[in-house]
């Protein structure tokens, strides 16, 4: 009797083993034959940029009616780990956007061509880019790896109706002053935002920070190793750099005290109730909530754009970040880069698809399109056109780049690690549950890394 | 039926008799031909990986490129990784409340089926939230749960109460991953137990009835005792199942806030893909290895799974 029902239940009993047992990542074929041409396969991961990055292969594929580019978009998360088990299951794709946090460990382990003979043969201009932007994209072993597409810088995103409420001009705040100690102009407009449900605001007497309608400033998250959209365009005023050198660094600088009284800074806005605690925001998006009306400034990269004024009902501006202790403002510059997989089959066609990408030809298309600033100026002038042409003024975003306040984004080496040692350290500290000073000794086991 | 059988066989055995071997031989190939297909994948998806994994944790590997062999440098760093120690922690609560309040609700579904309703209909309906995938369900409910636009906490804060951040609170995130889990595995579970009480001779039941024993008593006095055996079955499965959670982390809070859910299949997982130390997160997954084979073999011996009460 035992033994029949044993047997009766067990393949039941082995389903949930089997289920358990499934495997994430995909890939596409890497290059296949159609029709007598090739097929590139060509990735990127902001579905916002896709019908641009469309039009792009179009017109690659009448000019070289042999080579056809079929575009993959997934999300960031499924973006990456697809492309890193592409590369150990020989499936990646032929090209695809790169990002600067990730280039180096693909150099490291070979997976990206160089593409200096290419860029040599064809007589690619170099310094056709924003300046900075090529040179991001060569390695520490002097090849490079990526031609430029685009940069992006952040700014302030503001619900207009809520600042003309405030009693606030909109050249208010273009000239907004930011210090560590008590947060200068900035912190006032950030106070002066917030709502309690009663009605009451932040800097009035019987303001309730437990019941806030809407806060001040939204949170992001807390930021990891770069602090891209959280705290870089602060800690950028205060002559804090992330490291010794940049590019490839080999010291981290999160001990530093103009690092660590920017972030004490950053959290007591949580205690003083002007921006929600962490635990709220896990699995919101501070942008939808934005949209929702429930913050008043979004920091955030010019990639966002097209989010924030999509929202129906919400009056969106657009403000620089504020001036720091520097007396100058300061932005991340970011940019990206397309990066030719060294399994592909296709290296010419793969080369001949990147040079064009990173040509007038598709980068004024993107830019026509208007979603994001592309790495060459003139093309940049056009999305800078778009977007005004729908009423967005996007100076605050180039004002950085005109001003030269902008610092690159740091590229080191061991990145995943790193922001996985800063990752927990940074939401601790966010959520109230360790003091800034332990990011000296989350520091520590980060140049650890290095030794 | 077991009378049977007993009269039968030896009337069959005494016919093949003289064919024995030849017959032995050719029932060899068809059972071999018949496990084939599952033996093939277990050795292919199993018992390889398996040794590949015991091998991998003695190396450095990124993946890409070979492994370096370093010997128990793994299992050394392992022992002082303080996230290493975190995860199985917050593993191991994450355990304990899935497991309790999971086998607490499916032995009382399980009783209910067995001995109130026949409906196919009541009964089937309890497998429901078991037929949607398991990320639906981590999604679903992150959203039902979500601190701004939830309904659970648009009830509780009309209710005057405090909201609560379900999966953004370090405190909350493992109880609530842990019984979102629950929600859906216990209608499977419930199966699984109400499959072993129908095992249970009816007439134990009528005998029960009456002596005048009542329905408490009967469910302490004989449907326990004799479902032991299912339960232990179900407990190593629901056990070793439930230290294995990975996706209904990954697709709510992956882990924080800080480490605060940070369990060990998902810092296995965070190792190897998302910062290429395969080596190490071999290392780490043997270790899991270790612990549910513990696990499982102690359940086995301190409920005495191989016995029943029934004979």
């Amino acid at each position: 009797m035992k033994s029949t029902t044993l047997r009766r239940v067990a393949p039941l009993a082995a389903l949930p083993l089997v289920l358990a047992a499934c495997g994430g990542g995909g890939g596409s074929d890497a290059g296949g034959e159609s029709g007598g041409g090739t097929t590139l396969s060509y990735w990127l991961w902001d579905a916002n940029q896709q019908p641009a990055y469309q039009q792009c292969a179009d017109a690659f594929h009448e000019a070289n009616p042999d080579i056809t580019v079929e575009i993959t978009q997934n999300g960031w998360d499924d973006y990456w780990s697809g492309v890193s088990t592409g590369f150990v299951s020989e499936t990646a794709p032929d090209v695809f956007t790169d990002h600067l946090s990730k280039y180096p460990e693909f150099v490291t382990q070979g997976q990206l061509l160089p593409l200096d003979d290419y860029v040599a043969a064809d007589g690619v201009d170099l310094s056709q880019y924003s300046e900075g932007l090529a040179d991001l994209w060569v390695g520490q072993d002097g090849h490079r790896y990526g031609l430029p597409k685009d940069w992006d810088t952040v700014a302030i995103f503001y619900n207009a109706d809520m600042v003309a409420d405030a009693g606030y001009a909109p050249e208010d705040l273009a000239n907004l002053t930011w210090n560590p100690d008590d947060g200068g102009t900035y912190e006032q407009l950030i106070a002066h935002l917030t709502v309690d449900k009663n009605g009451v605001r932040g800097d009035e007497a019987g303001f309730d920070k437990n019941d806030v309608a809407v806060y001040g400033l939204g949170l992001p998250g807390s930021g990891g190793a770069n602090g891209q959209t959280e705290w870089s365009m602060y800690t950028g005023t205060t002559g804090w750099t992330h490291t010794d050198v940049n590019p490839w660094g080999t010291h981290y600088n999160y001990d530093d005290e103009r690092f660590q009284s920017t972030i004490a800074w950053w959290y007591s806005l949580i205690e003083k109730g002007y921006m929600p605690p962490p635990e709220t925001t896990v699995g919101a998006s501070m942008n939808d909530d934005f949209g929702a009306g429930k913050y008043a400034l979004n920091v955030n990269g010019s990639w966002m754009i097209n989010s924030y004024y999509g929202y129906d009902g919400i009056n969106v501006g657009l403000a620089p970040t504020p001036v720091g202790p520097s007396g100058e403002r300061a932005s991340m510059f970011n940019g990206l880069a397309d990066s030719i997989w060294a399994g592909t089959k296709h290296p010419d066609e793969a080369a001949k698809w990147v040079e064009f990408l990173g040509s007038t030809a598709c980068q004024d298309l993107v830019g026509q399109a208007g979603v994001v600033f592309p790495a060459i100026p003139s093309s940049a002038e056009l999305a800078k056109t778009s977007f005004a042409d729908r009423g967005i003024d996007v100076d605050p975003f180039m004002v950085q780049v005109q001003d030269g306040t902008t610092f690159l984004f740091p590229i080191t080496d061991h990145a995943a690690d790193v922001n996985a040692i800063m990752q927990p350290a940074m939401d601790a500290v966010m959520g109230g549950t360790a003091d800034v000073s332990s990011l000296t000794e989350a520091n520590d086991e980060v140049n650890a890394l290095f030794n | 039926m077991s009378a049977q059988a007993t009269v039968e066989l030896p009337r069959s055995v005494a016919q093949r008799a003289p064919r024995r071997g030849r017959r032995r031989r050719s029932e060899l190939w068809f059972a071999l031909a018949m496990i084939a297909p599952a033996g093939l994948g277990f050795l292919v998806f199993y018992l390889y990986p398996t040794i590949r994994g015991f091998y991998l944790s003695l190396t450095e590997y990124s993946l890409l490129g070979s492994p370096t062999y370093v010997g128990t440098e793994n299992f050394q760093a392992i022992a002082h990784d303080e996230v290493f120690w975190t995860s199985l922690r917050v593993t191991i609560l994450y355990v304990l409340i899935n497991i309790v309040s999971q086998t607490v609700l499916a032995i009382g579904l399980g009783v209910l089926m067995h001995r109130l309703t026949k409906s196919a209909l009541i009964r089937g309906s309890l497998l429901l939230p078991y037929l949607i995938a398991n990320v639906v369900v981590a999604l679903l409910w992150f959203w039902l749960l979500d601190y701004h636009i939830g309904i659970v906490n648009a009830a509780l804060d009309s209710l005057g109460l405090t909201k609560v951040a379900f999966f953004g609170s370090s405190t909350w995130a493992i109880p609530t991953i842990a019984l979102v889990n629950t929600w859906r595995h216990m209608g499977y579970t419930a199966l699984l137990i109400f499959a072993g009480m129908q095992t249970i001779p009816k007439s134990v039941y009528e005998a029960a009835a009456v002596d005048g024993a009542s329905e408490w008593r009967m469910f302490w006095k004989i449907t326990m005792p004799l479902l032991r055996p299912i339960l232990v079955l179900v407990l190593v499965i629901t056990v070793t199942g439930s230290f294995q959670v990975f996706d209904t982390v990954a697709v709510t809070t992956n882990g924080g806030p800080g480490n605060a859910s940070r369990v060990l299949q998902l810092y296995i997982f965070d190792q190897a893909f998302g910062r290429s130390h395969f080596g190490y997160a071999s290392a780490l997954s043997v270790v899991l290895f270790v612990i549910l084979i513990g696990v499982a073999f102690a359940q086995m011996r301190l409920m005495r799974a191989g016995e029943s009460d029934l004979d």
